[in-house]
């Protein structure tokens, strides 16, 4: 772990912006979002820091400021070190956005693009910035913290399949379950796992159906 | 799916005469249903005649949210999510999970729990290079591997069935522990399989290393330089096959690693073939520290006995005693607590590195899971590598990626 120490004493001294992240593993470094791509090249050049591991995002609900931090995982096929990354996005919760590092670790595209479709994150410079995992014009964000677990009812990806078949993306049908826990440190009532979703139940039909 | 690929325009031909013998490219979209895609992976391929000039691999048919499905439920109830991973080998998923989440804790289990959580993640391994080998194998026209490793998985479901109650989703791990120690006698079962394994493993890939066919099909095709691997994040056979070092066990040990001897086999050239050869080479290490684990195989606890909140007791005392009534259900209901941090631990599963990042507001349910899958990190790299190889050999550098389409999308 030693390598890794030197890592962020040596990052702390050239950017006297950043600062330490609470961690409960790797050493962690909170960077300000306009130093991040030099942080980060510092990094990979300086201290050999060359597979980028992960990148994702982290959305700490409506309200929250930041709303959301992006995390880079990096890690050194030499020394063995690993460092993580956090830094939080610029602009509204609409379209928060952070610069792009698929120049400095190709291999960020794919994440880049992940953390965008899932999250709405703006990466300022990707090459392609569009949906990974869900398709083409899908309306939503899934994994930001106000989706619901059920999902949305959406239209067809296909407009002529959907003509056709008149069928939609519907939402799970989550009647009676799945029982759902809630995060945090909360009592014992509040905490238990529980049917979120009580819009319909074997008294009240389910909307549209 | 809005692409920018577009079929060849027909009245181009009537510009000119000159033209009409410019090549003309085609675009083809292999899958997302078709066998040399293990799965429901999509090509979108330019081709110029038979060579590729661009590939698109489009991802995402088997998405099922498991990462938002993680934040809405307890850390138990969320293993057995991850044997849907990389469901060739899921008590490696298991085992990785179970080790992020105690580093949050900063939870050591016991030794007989960390020798139990290597023996099964090798065996996994072994189980998941054999299907990859024998899919490999399937794709270059190589049928009667196949045969030979599913002969071989099979003998490995009868051991994974007695030990976990299910051949194929195990479930195995629980936070603190696993869900039950070995059963008697499976350990001299173990070391018999070994026996009759290892000779195996060397007609099963005598088959194919010196196979002139398949030498032909694999030697010097899809080449990945080290420079492309390490950039696009490559890890697992595919990043040591390309000539870097890297394997996590050796290098950042976990669950007692260190206490065993194995080599890491390391490739020169980044080809289909070293990749293979990088398989099954792993395999051979796999049992050595399979034996290994098994001839000093520590007695005591199989499961963190003081760590109150996150691990159930055993049975037998939930159903006669109160304090322990009481702690099966807080656990039951509230699930395991785990404190408030962020922590992120990989671990070298058979595809690559597969990482949890887990950031943690204290309690049962986790505010965020981030699951960083080896298969998609190795998929991105098919944009660059694509290019120029010829159609045929796609089949074969798909082949020897050797990903796993649940853990991809997951």
């Amino acid at each position: 772990m030693s390598a890794s120490v030197d890592a962020i004493t040596y990052i702390k001294s050239t950017f006297p912006s950043v600062t330490d992240r609470l961690s409960s593993d790797w050493p962690a470094v909170n960077v300000p979002t306009g130093e991040l791509i030099s942080v980060l090249k510092s990094l990979r050049d300086e201290q050999a820091f060359d597979l980028l591991s992960d990148v994702t995002a982290i959305d700490w609900a409506e309200g929250a400021s930041p709303r959301f931090t992006v995390v880079y995982h990096l890690y050194s096929t030499t020394s063995h070190a690993a460092i993580r990354v956090a830094t939080p996005c610029t602009g509204d919760d609409a379209a928060p956005t952070v610069p792009s590092v698929v120049p400095l670790w190709p291999g960020a595209n794919w994440h880049e693009r992940e953390a965008y479709d899932m999250f709405g994150i703006t990466f300022e410079g990707h090459p392609d910035l569009r949906r990974i995992l869900m398709w083409d014009g899908y309306p939503y964000h899934p994994l930001r913290k106000e989706f619901p677990l059920a999902g949305i009812e959406t239209v067809l990806p296909d407009s002529a399949v959907a003509e056709e078949t008149k069928a939609k993306v519907i939402a799970a049908p989550m009647m009676g379950g799945p029982f759902v826990a809630s995060a945090g440190e909360m009592n014992l009532t509040d905490a238990e796992p529980r049917a979120k979703d009580e819009s319909w139940s074997e008294r009240s039909a389910k909307p549209g159906a | 799916m809005a692409t920018d690929f577009a079929f060849p325009d027909s009245s181009a031909k009537a510009a000119g005469a000159e033209q009409e013998f410019a090549p003309e490219k085609m675009s083809l979209s292999m899958g997302p249903s078709h066998p040399a895609t293990h799965g429901v992976l999509r090509l979108q391929m330019e081709l110029d005649g038979e060579v590729l000039t661009k590939c698109d691999p489009v991802v995402g048919y088997l998405h099922r949210g498991d990462e938002k499905i993680a934040e809405n439920m307890t850390y138990n109830q969320f293993v057995p999510y991850t044997d849907r991973l990389d469901y060739l080998a899921p008590l490696a998923n298991n085992m990785a999970y179970a080790i992020a989440v105690e580093r949050l804790v900063k939870l050591e289990v016991p030794a007989r729990c960390q020798a139990i959580r290597v023996l099964t993640a090798e065996m996994a391994r072994v189980s998941a290079h054999l299907m990859g080998l024998g899919a490999f194998g399937l794709d270059v026209g190589a049928w009667s591997v196949l045969v030979h490793s599913l002969n071989q998985r099979e003998h490995l479901y009868k051991l994974f069935e007695e030990l976990t109650g299910a051949r194929f989703t195990t479930s195995y791990t629980r936070i603190g522990g696993v869900s039950r120690d070995i059963p008697d006698g499976w350990l001299s079962r173990v070391i018999a399989f070994c026996d009759q394994f290892e000779p195996a493993l060397e007609e099963t890939l005598s088959l194919l290393t010196r196979n002139k066919i398949f030498q032909d099909r694999t030697v010097g095709v899809g080449i990945i330089s080290k420079a492309d691997a390490l950039g696009y994040g490559l890890t697992g056979p595919n990043l040591r096959a390309s000539g870097v070092s890297l394997d996590l066990r050796k290098d950042k040990p976990y669950s007692g690693y260190e206490q065993y001897e194995f080599d890491v086999p390391v490739g020169s050239k980044g080809d289909c073939y070293d990749r293979y050869l990088c398989r099954g080479e792993e395999m051979r290490q796999a049992v050595r520290i399979i034996r290994q684990v098994a001839a000093k195989f520590p007695s005591g606890d199989w499961y963190a006995k003081d760590a109150r909140k996150i691990f159930a007791p055993p049975k037998d005392k939930i159903l006669t005693s109160m304090e322990e009534l009481i702690q099966n259900f807080m656990i039951v209901t509230e699930g395991p607590q785990i404190p408030a941090g962020e922590a992120y631990f990989e671990a070298e599963n058979p595809k690559g590195a597969l990482g949890f990042f887990i950031v943690s507001k204290g309690g049962g349910v986790p505010w965020r899971m981030k699951i960083r899958s080896p298969s998609f990190c190795n998929l991105s790299i098919l944009s660059k590598v694509c290019v120029g190889t010829m159609m045929s050999d796609v089949v074969t550098l798909l082949g020897s990626l050797d990903f796993v389409m649940g853990e991809c999308d997951r």
